[in-house]
């Protein structure tokens, strides 16, 4: 089975800093990792070869120093790593990306499924996924949480707001990930050392057919006017008076907005 | 000299620290507190390939050295001190057999040695031979093509864990320590029994057992070295033994040192956090000289030894400073943190049972300080 997976790499915390002036995530001095829903990809991808046999491939777009994260995968245990990055790829937004990682995808040809991370932990869209399945013309799943690979078919759990739903396709397909569906492995120091000396294949827009007016800010129709951290303004109401009587205003509150 | 880590070290001690934040320190005061032996922990120090830092390539190991070893070690200790003992335990048993193992011996032992597939211990000591080394009562009678084993070890960590135990036992007690001899023992070899398993002052977790052999048969084949060369083989790994005490010493009291650092900038009392106080200013510049004079100590010692030069004194100055440090240093945190220090509540109280510990293994602070004034009075001759 080919199995090709599209990681990113983030900046390691929770608490994104923006730029205000340029509506951009701050890098700087930020440690790198790769996306925290990537790992579960990847993972993934590497459960299914180790049952099924064949070959995984990690793809990441971004800039140079995005091959830390996909040796960091090699590491892990896929067998080839390729970054995608070119200058003209810069300012791509979701769905020049989604172009972009398509391209490089039907460039390396064969493959029977793509997996990815929900979405990225830092713009959190989980817009891409689906933007290169559908560039690619293949069937979906989404936000899986449990996977069955049945010959040609793919079973995929869904973990939706309230519910989940099983969606069947057939391959190839792509397939996207939540955090519950598998606990990534940590790569052993042995692993790691040997991962620094594997080749990652680098592409720019030259090694693959491009057109230069799909990706970048040209291919992007986004235009992001202002990112900002939204507020909680959640008011509380105090009731005071005898324990008792507050409860009975609390208990009438409750009944008169129907909440029990 | 250069005090900087390689690209490659400095990729393990940051897998480490990953490891220790995320998967032993969110337990280590549970392990400690139920006593019972941390085999996730050591699970995942297998899976990071953790125990096979300073054995040759060639029997699966990093050939990183000692002073890789001892980075690790401290790591693992300050985030959870009995994984840290586990680990420093194990090469005891484990590095005897690549010192002096035949390539039939490391194949057969010290291989799953250092994938961690087995755990090590070492025995010496037994009731009558402490710091009397030499004394060892275990009495080893060739018949044919086996060495028949009976005596009882005590105090052995790792006891009843490990599969691979190195065991020193006479051949000829007339013969004082140049009958002593090194035994490659396994688990479950017939005559060979566990007996007590120590209740401690602390390190509850670590297993500390009486190993009983009784008519146990061990085939020729295992013994380490040579016949009557036990002793040789017992003081080498007691040399590296003690640079892995010093490396538990700094873990356990850099530990201790960042609670209290955290702890006097939280704590208020006559209107300002406790940090402001000049009193408790010393205590933390103390301890912190104290950290890092013992973790110099500690890297000389294993730095001399990978480069395979005489690092015995030394080891022996990292073991007896550390673990007097770390006295101090557990005890002034545990003063920082004045009443709730001494609940249960915060480690602190625990740090400071764990720390005696030191002064007393892997031969006393006085036994250390008589390997050191011999070697000086030997060196300095007039």
């Amino acid at each position: 089975m080919n199995i090709i997976v599209c990681i990113k790499q983030v900046p390691d915390t929770s608490e994104v800093r923006i730029d205000p002036e340029t509506n951009t995530i701050v890098r700087e001095g930020v440690p790198s990792i790769i996306n925290p829903f990537d790992e579960n990809a990847i993972e993934e991808a590497l459960l299914l070869r180790e049952q099924h046999g064949g070959k995984v491939t990690v793809i990441s777009m971004g800039p140079p120093q995005a091959e830390a994260a996909l040796r960091e995968s090699l590491a892990m245990g896929a067998d080839e790593a390729i970054l995608v990055s070119d200058r003209c790829f810069a300012a791509s937004d979701t769905l020049a990306t989604s172009y972009v990682l398509s391209t490089a995808i039907r460039a390396i040809g064969e493959y029977d499924l793509i997996f990815c991370g929900k979405q990225a932990f830092d713009g959190d869209t989980a817009q891409v996924p689906p933007g290169i399945a559908e560039q690619l013309g293949i069937p979906q799943i989404t936000f899986t949480i449990g996977l069955e690979v049945d010959g040609r078919k793919v079973r995929g759990r869904r973990m939706l707001e309230s519910e989940f739903e099983v969606v069947e396709v057939r391959m190839p397909a792509l397939v996207s990930v939540v955090k519950q569906i598998n606990e990534p492995r940590r790569p052993g120091i042995k692993a790691k050392l040997a991962a620094k000396k594997k080749e990652v294949t680098i592409w720019d827009s030259a090694c693959m057919d491009i057109e230069p007016c799909l990706c970048g800010l040209d291919g992007s129709p986004t235009r992001v006017v202002r990112t900002f951290a939204p507020t909680r303004e959640i008011k509380g109401e105090k009731f005071e008076g005898e324990p008792a009587e507050c409860a009975a205003a609390v208990i009438d509150r409750l009944i008169g907005q129907k909440i029990i | 000299m250069d005090f900087r880590f390689t690209e490659d070290e400095q990729m393990i001690i940051d897998a480490v620290r990953e490891l220790g934040e995320e998967e032993l320190a969110p337990h280590a005061s549970e392990v400690a507190e139920k006593g019972e032996f941390p085999y996730d922990a050591v699970e995942l120090c297998r899976e990071m390939d953790l125990f096979g830092i300073p054995v040759e390539e060639q029997w699966g190991g990093l050939g990183m050295g000692f002073l890789m070893w001892g980075t690790v070690g401290e790591l693992l200790s300050y985030y959870c001190q009995t994984t840290g003992s586990v680990f420093g335990a194990h090469v005891l048993g484990q590095y005897p057999i690549m010192a002096f193992g035949t390539d039939e011996q490391k194949e057969k032992y010290l291989a799953p040695l250092t994938t961690g597939e087995h755990i090590g211990a070492f025995g010496l000591t037994e009731p009558n031979a402490g710091s009397d080394a030499g004394s060892v009562a275990t009495r080893a009678e060739l018949h044919g093509d086996r060495y028949i084993l009976n005596g009882t070890k005590i105090f052995i960590s790792n006891g009843g864990v490990a599969q691979t135990y190195v065991i020193i036992a006479n051949l000829d007690p007339r013969k004082g320590t140049r009958g002593l001899t090194a035994f490659i023992v396994e688990k479950g070899m017939p005559g060979f029994e566990f007996g007590k398993d120590e209740k401690k002052m602390g390190w509850d977790a670590l297993p500390n057992r009486e190993l009983i052999f009784q008519d146990c048969e061990v085939p020729v084949e295992n013994v380490l070295y040579k016949p009557g060369r036990g002793f040789r083989v017992a003081m080498d790994t007691l040399g590296v033994g003690r640079i892995g005490m010093a490396v538990g010493a700094v873990g356990l009291a850099q530990a201790a040192f960042d609670a209290a650092i955290l702890y006097a900038q939280q704590r208020e009392q006559f209107g300002q956090k406790i940090a402001e106080f000049q009193a408790i200013q010393f205590m933390l510049a103390d301890m912190a000289t104290d950290i890092e004079a013992s973790r110099l100590l500690y890297q000389k010692a294993a730095w001399l030894k990978d480069q395979g030069e005489a690092f015995e004194m030394i080891a022996s100055m990292a073991k007896v400073y550390s673990s007097e440090a770390v006295n101090r240093v557990t005890s002034q945190a545990v003063q920082i943190h004045g009443g709730v220090g001494y609940t249960c509540d915060f480690p602190v109280e625990r740090y400071m049972r764990d720390a005696k510990l030191f002064e007393i293994v892997e031969g006393t602070s006085e036994i250390q300080r008589g390997i050191i004034s011999n070697r000086l009075l030997r060196e300095h001759r007039i």
